[in-house]
C-alpha cells in the first residue's frame, strides 16, 4: 500500500485556509483517494492561528500528522510557516507565502516579528518554494484570492490532474469570483520560484 | 455515494438517516455542529434548549412520547445534565434516545479535558465510540437500536478529531419517521422510591443483557495480526494504532460500556504483551486490569492531552515497543523563536470597552464561559478566575460574604447566554442570601463563541423561526434586584461611572452591558486616524489590546481594513492623537 500524502495547512484566521482545504478535499475525493481532514476551530477563529492537516492516499487512518512526518507544509504566513516547520519530513516540501500578518503581542510591544524567516527556513530546508501570493492575487484582480495562488502552488505538488483541480476549484468558488480565482489557481499552477 | 463530512456532521445525517424526529442542545465546542446541520433535514425538529439539563429533559419528553430523540453537548455539558440522565437510565427510553458527549482532549476550547466515558459507566448506560466520519454516522442508528431493544438512554462519545475531522461516508436512505406509542405506565416513568427500587433492579438486568450483547456486537472485533504485541483500543486512538503499530493485533472496541469481558479475555490469552490505548483516563485499562490481566497503559501512554501517531510513535521507542527509527530525523538548525498568536476578542469587540474600564477601576472581577474570557489575557488581563458557565455571579457572592472588604470591590461578568443557561439561579441567590454583589450582564445578543448560536434572549429560534425574546430587565428585576441599568460598552465614561455607582451600592445590583457581537451587526463606522504629530508614543491605546492598533516607527498606527471605527481608542488617547473616521474628513 502507498503511504498517504501529508500536507499541513497554516495560516491566520481570515486567511481563506478553510477554502484551500475544501477545494484540496474535493480534488483528492475527484482523484478516487482515502482523505482525512482535521481542522482546529473554536478560539483560533479569534485571530489565532489556524492549522489544518490534509492526508490522502489509498486509505487513510488517523487524521492527524506527526510531528516530523508531513510531506508538505503550506504556509500561508512566514510566521506560521516558521512555527510549524517543525512538522516537515526531511526531504519535505516547504511553501511559504511571503506574508507577514503580525499576532497581538507584536502589535502590543510584548513581542518582536522575528526579522529573517525567509532566510532561516531557506536555510532550513534549501528546496523551499517561497511565494508572494498577495502580489500575485493582485496581478489576478483580486487580493482576496492569494489563498488560491497558494493552493495553485501546492497543486503541481500532488499526484492529482490539473482538470480534477479546475472542476474542484468551480464546485467551491461562488460563479463571480471564478474568473479571478481561476486566474489566481494557474498564476500559482505555474510559478516556478 | 460518498460525501466527504465531519464527524458531527456524520452524525446528523446518521440521526436523519435513522428516524430521529426531535433533537435538542446547548451550543458548545467541539458539539456545536451537530444540531445546526441536524435542524436542517426535512421531517426534524431541532432547538437550542437554554442549557444542557434541558435540553437532556426535552429530550425525555420526546423519547416517552414515542420519537427517536438526539441529544448533544460537549463534555462538560454533561456536569450539568448529569442530574437528569442518572435517573433516565432507571426509567428507560419509549424512543429510542441517543446522548452525544463531545470530549475535549488537549482543551483546544474548554475548561478542562473532563472523561465523559466514567459518565456513561457510573450512569450504568451503553457507551459507543466512534473512531471517524463513518463510524459517526453508523453508530448514531445502532445506538438507537440498542436503546429502544434495551429500554435505556445511549451515550455516544466523540472527542474533538472525531468531531471535526472529515471523512468518506457513505450516504444512505432515510428510514420512514414514525412515533411509537405512549402508553402511560408510572412504574416505569414514575420515580418515586417505591418504584424507582424497582427500576434500580430492571437497571442491572438490563446490564447484563447488554453485557451479552456487547460479548457478540460487530462493534467490537479483533484484528489479529502479530502476537508478539496486542493493543486494546477505542475511538481515534485506534487510527493512529493503525499508523504507529501496523503489525499488532488489534482489539477494537466500539461498544466500551459495558466491556466485553470474554472477547477481551479470548484476545488477551493469546497476544504477548497487551497494551490498552486511550486518550485522557484509563478507563479501559483499569477494567482490563481488574479481569486479572497484566496489561500496559497509562504507565506509556500519557495520561493528558491528545494523542497522535508523532506521540505514540515516541512513547513505543521508549517502551521498547518500536525500533528506534533508522535515520532520525536531521535537526533545524537555530532559527528565531516565534512569538505566540493567542486568540484574542475581534477589532471593536463590545467585550473590550467594558473590561478597559473595569481594568482600571481595578476591581475584583470573577469570569464566566465565553468570547469575554480572552479578557483575562494580556493586556486587558481583567479577570481574576473562570471556571465554568454561570459560575461567576456564585463566586462574586462567596467572596463578598467571605470578606465584605472585597464585596464592595467585587464584580461578576457574564455572557447573555451564559447568563440565560445558568446565571439565573446565582442571582437569585445573591438577592435572597441578602448579598450586595453586582453583576454585569455582557448582552451581544448571541452566543458568539461558539459561532453565534440563537438563544432565548435574540428572537429567532434553531429551526430560524421568530420567537419572544426575553426581556433581560423585567427578567432581573423579578429576581428581586432593585438596580439595573443599561450602558454602551463602547461609552468608557457612562461605563465607568455606572459600575463605580453600582460597585458602591450595597445591595444586588445589575448593570447590562448592551452592544451586539462586532461579528453579527456587519455596519461599521469609518476608521479611526492618526495624527501622526500629535501622537507622543506612549502606547496607552495598545492597552485596549484591538488587533487594529499597532505602533510603526514610535507612533500608533490603525490598520483602516481591520478597524470598525468603534471609538475606544479615540476615547482612550489623552493627546488627541487618535480621532473619529469622520472628523478626519472634515
Ligand atoms: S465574536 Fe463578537 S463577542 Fe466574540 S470577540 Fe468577536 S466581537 Fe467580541
Ligand atoms: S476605533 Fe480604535 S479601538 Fe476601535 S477598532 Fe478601530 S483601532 Fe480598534
Amino acid at each position: 500500500m502507498i503511504k498517504p500524502v501529508d500536507i499541513l495547512m497554516v495560516g491566520v484566521g481570515g486567511q481563506g485556509t478553510v477554502l484551500a482545504s475544501k477545494v484540496l478535499a474535493q480534488a483528492a475525493c475527484g482523484a478516487g483517494y482515502d482523505i482525512k481532514v482535521s481542522e482546529i476551530h473554536g478560539m483560533a477563529q479569534r485571530g489565532g492561528s489556524v492549522v489544518t492537516q490534509v492526508r490522502l492516499g489509498e486509505k487513510v487512518y488517523s487524521p492527524l500528522i506527526a510531528e516530523g512526518g508531513a510531506d508538505i507544509v503550506l504556509a500561508f504566513e512566514k510566521l506560521e510557516g516558521l512555527r510549524f516547520l517543525r512538522f516537515l519530513r526531511p526531504g519535505g516540501t516547504m511553501i511559504v507565502n511571503d506574508q507577514e500578518i503580525p499576532p497581538v503581542p507584536v502589535l502590543a510591544g510584548a513581542a518582536e516579528y522575528p526579522a529573517g524567516i525567509v532566510d532561516y527556513i531557506r536555510r532550513a530546508v534549501p528546496s523551499a518554494v517561497v511565494v508572494d501570493a498577495l502580489g500575485l492575487a493582485l496581478e489576478c484582480g483580486s487580493a482576496r484570492a492569494a489563498n488560491v495562488v497558494l493552493l495553485g502552488v501546492l497543486a503541481r505538488r500532488l499526484p492529482i490532474a490539473r482538470e480534477i483541480w479546475e472542476e474542484a476549484l468551480a464546485g467551491r468558488v461562488p460563479a463571480r469570483f471564478l474568473e479571478a480565482n481561476r486566474a489566481a489557481f494557474r498564476a500559482g499552477y505555474g510559478y516556478n520560484g | 455515494m460518498k460525501e466527504l463530512l465531519s464527524g458531527n456532521e456524520a452524525i446528523a445525517r446518521g440521526a436523519y438517516e435513522s428516524g430521529v424526529t426531535v433533537a435538542a442542545a446547548y451550543p458548545g465546542t467541539p458539539s456545536t455542529e451537530i444540531l445546526e446541520n441536524l435542524a436542517r433535514y426535512p421531517g426534524v425538529y431541532a432547538e437550542w434548549a437554554p442549557n444542557e439539563k434541558v435540553a437532556v429533559e426535552v429530550g425525555i419528553g420526546a423519547s416517552l412520547a414515542g420519537a427517536r430523540t438526539l441529544v448533544a453537548m460537549k463534555h462538560v455539558g454533561v456536569n450539568v445534565a448529569a442530574d437528569p440522565l442518572l435517573t433516565f437510565a432507571y426509567t428507560g427510553v419509549n424512543g429510542g434516545f441517543v446522548l452525544v458527549s463531545a470530549d475535549d482532549p488537549g482543551i483546544h476550547s474548554s475548561q478542562n479535558e473532563q472523561d465523559n466515558r466514567r459518565y456513561a459507566y457510573f450512569a450504568k448506560i451503553p457507551l459507543l465510540e466512534p473512531g471517524d466520519s463513518q463510524e459517526a454516522k453508523e453508530m448514531v442508528g445502532l445506538a438507537l437500536d440498542i436503546s429502544e431493544k434495551f429500554d435505556i438512554p445511549v451515550m455516544l462519545r466523540t472527542t474533538t478529531r472525531v468531531s471535526h475531522s472529515q471523512g468518506l461516508v457513505e450516504i444512505g436512505e432515510p428510514k420512514p419517521r414514525s412515533l411509537k406509542p405512549y402508553a402511560r405506565d408510572a412504574r416505569k416513568y414514575l420515580m418515586v422510591p417505591a418504584y424507582a427500587r424497582l427500576r434500580r433492579v430492571a437497571l442491572e438486568e438490563r446490564l447484563a443483557r447488554l453485557k451479552e450483547y456487547s460479548e457478540n456486537s460487530p462493534l467490537n472485533f479483533i484484528e489479529w495480526r502479530g502476537r508478539a504485541v496486542g493493543v486494546i483500543t477505542s475511538g481515534v486512538s485506534y487510527q493512529y494504532v493503525r499508523e504507529v503499530l501496523p503489525g499488532a493485533s488489534v482489539l477494537k472496541l466500539g461498544m466500551t460500556n459495558p466491556l466485553p469481558e470474554n472477547l477481551i479475555k479470548k484476545f488477551a490469552g493469546e497476544v504477548e504483551k497487551l497494551i490498552v490505548v486511550e486518550e485522557l483516563e484509563p478507563y479501559l485499562e483499569e477494567q482490563v486490569r481488574a479481569m486479572g490481566f497484566k496489561v500496559s497503559g497509562k504507565d506509556i501512554v500519557p495520561y493528558t492531552g491528545e494523542l497522535d501517531p508523532g506521540v505514540l510513535t515516541r512513547v513505543f521507542t521508549e517502551a521498547g515497543i518500536l525500533e528506534p527509527s533508522a535515520a532520525p530525523a536531521a535537526a533545524l538548525p537555530e532559527g528565531p523563536a516565534a512569538p505566540g498568536r493567542p486568540p484574542v476578542m475581534c477589532p471593536g469587540c463590545p467585550h473590550r470597552g467594558l473590561f478597559y474600564a473595569l481594568r482600571g477601576l481595578k476591581l475584583t472581577v470573577t469570569g464566566d464561559i465565553g468570547c469575554y474570557t480572552l479578557g483575562g489575557l494580556p493586556p486587558l488581563e481583567a479577570l481574576d478566575c473562570c471556571i465554568c458557565m454561570g459560575a461567576s455571579i456564585g463566586a462574586a457572592h462567596g467572596a463578598g460574604k467571605a470578606d465584605p472588604a472585597l464585596a464592595g470591590r467585587t464584580v461578576a461578568v457574564i455572557g447573555d447566554s451564559t447568563f440565560l443557561h445558568s446565571g439565573l439561579t446565582g442571582l437569585l441567590n445573591v438577592v435572597y442570601n441578602r448579598g450586595s454583589s453586582t453583576v454585569i450582564i455582557l448582552d451581544n445578543g448571541t452566543t458568539a463563541m461558539t459561532g453565534h448560536q440563537d438563544h432565548p434572549g435574540t428572537g429567532r429560534t434553531l429551526m430560524g423561526e421568530p420567537a419572544p425574546a426575553v426581556d433581560l430587565e423585567a427578567l432581573v428585576r423579578a429576581l428581586g434586584v432593585r438596580r439595573v441599568r443599561v450602558v454602551d460598552p463602547l461609552n468608557l465614561a457612562e461605563t465607568r461611572a455606572a459600575v463605580e455607582e453600582e460597585v458602591a451600592a450595597g445591595e444586588p445590583s445589575v448593570i447590562i452591558s448592551r452592544r451586539p457581537c462586532v461579528l453579527l451587526k456587519k455596519e461599521t463606522r469609518p476608521a479611526a486616524v492618526v495624527l501622526a504629530e500629535k501622537c507622543r508614543g506612549c502606547k496607552v491605546c495598545l492597552r485596549l489590546g484591538c488587533p487594529a492598533i499597532s505602533m510603526k516607527d514610535g507612533r500608533a498606527a490603525v490598520d483602516p481594513i481591520a478597524c470598525t471605527g468603534c471609538e475606544l481608542c479615540v476615547q482612550v488617547c489623552r493627546e488627541g492623537a487618535l480621532l473619529k473616521g469622520v472628523e478626519a474628513c472634515d
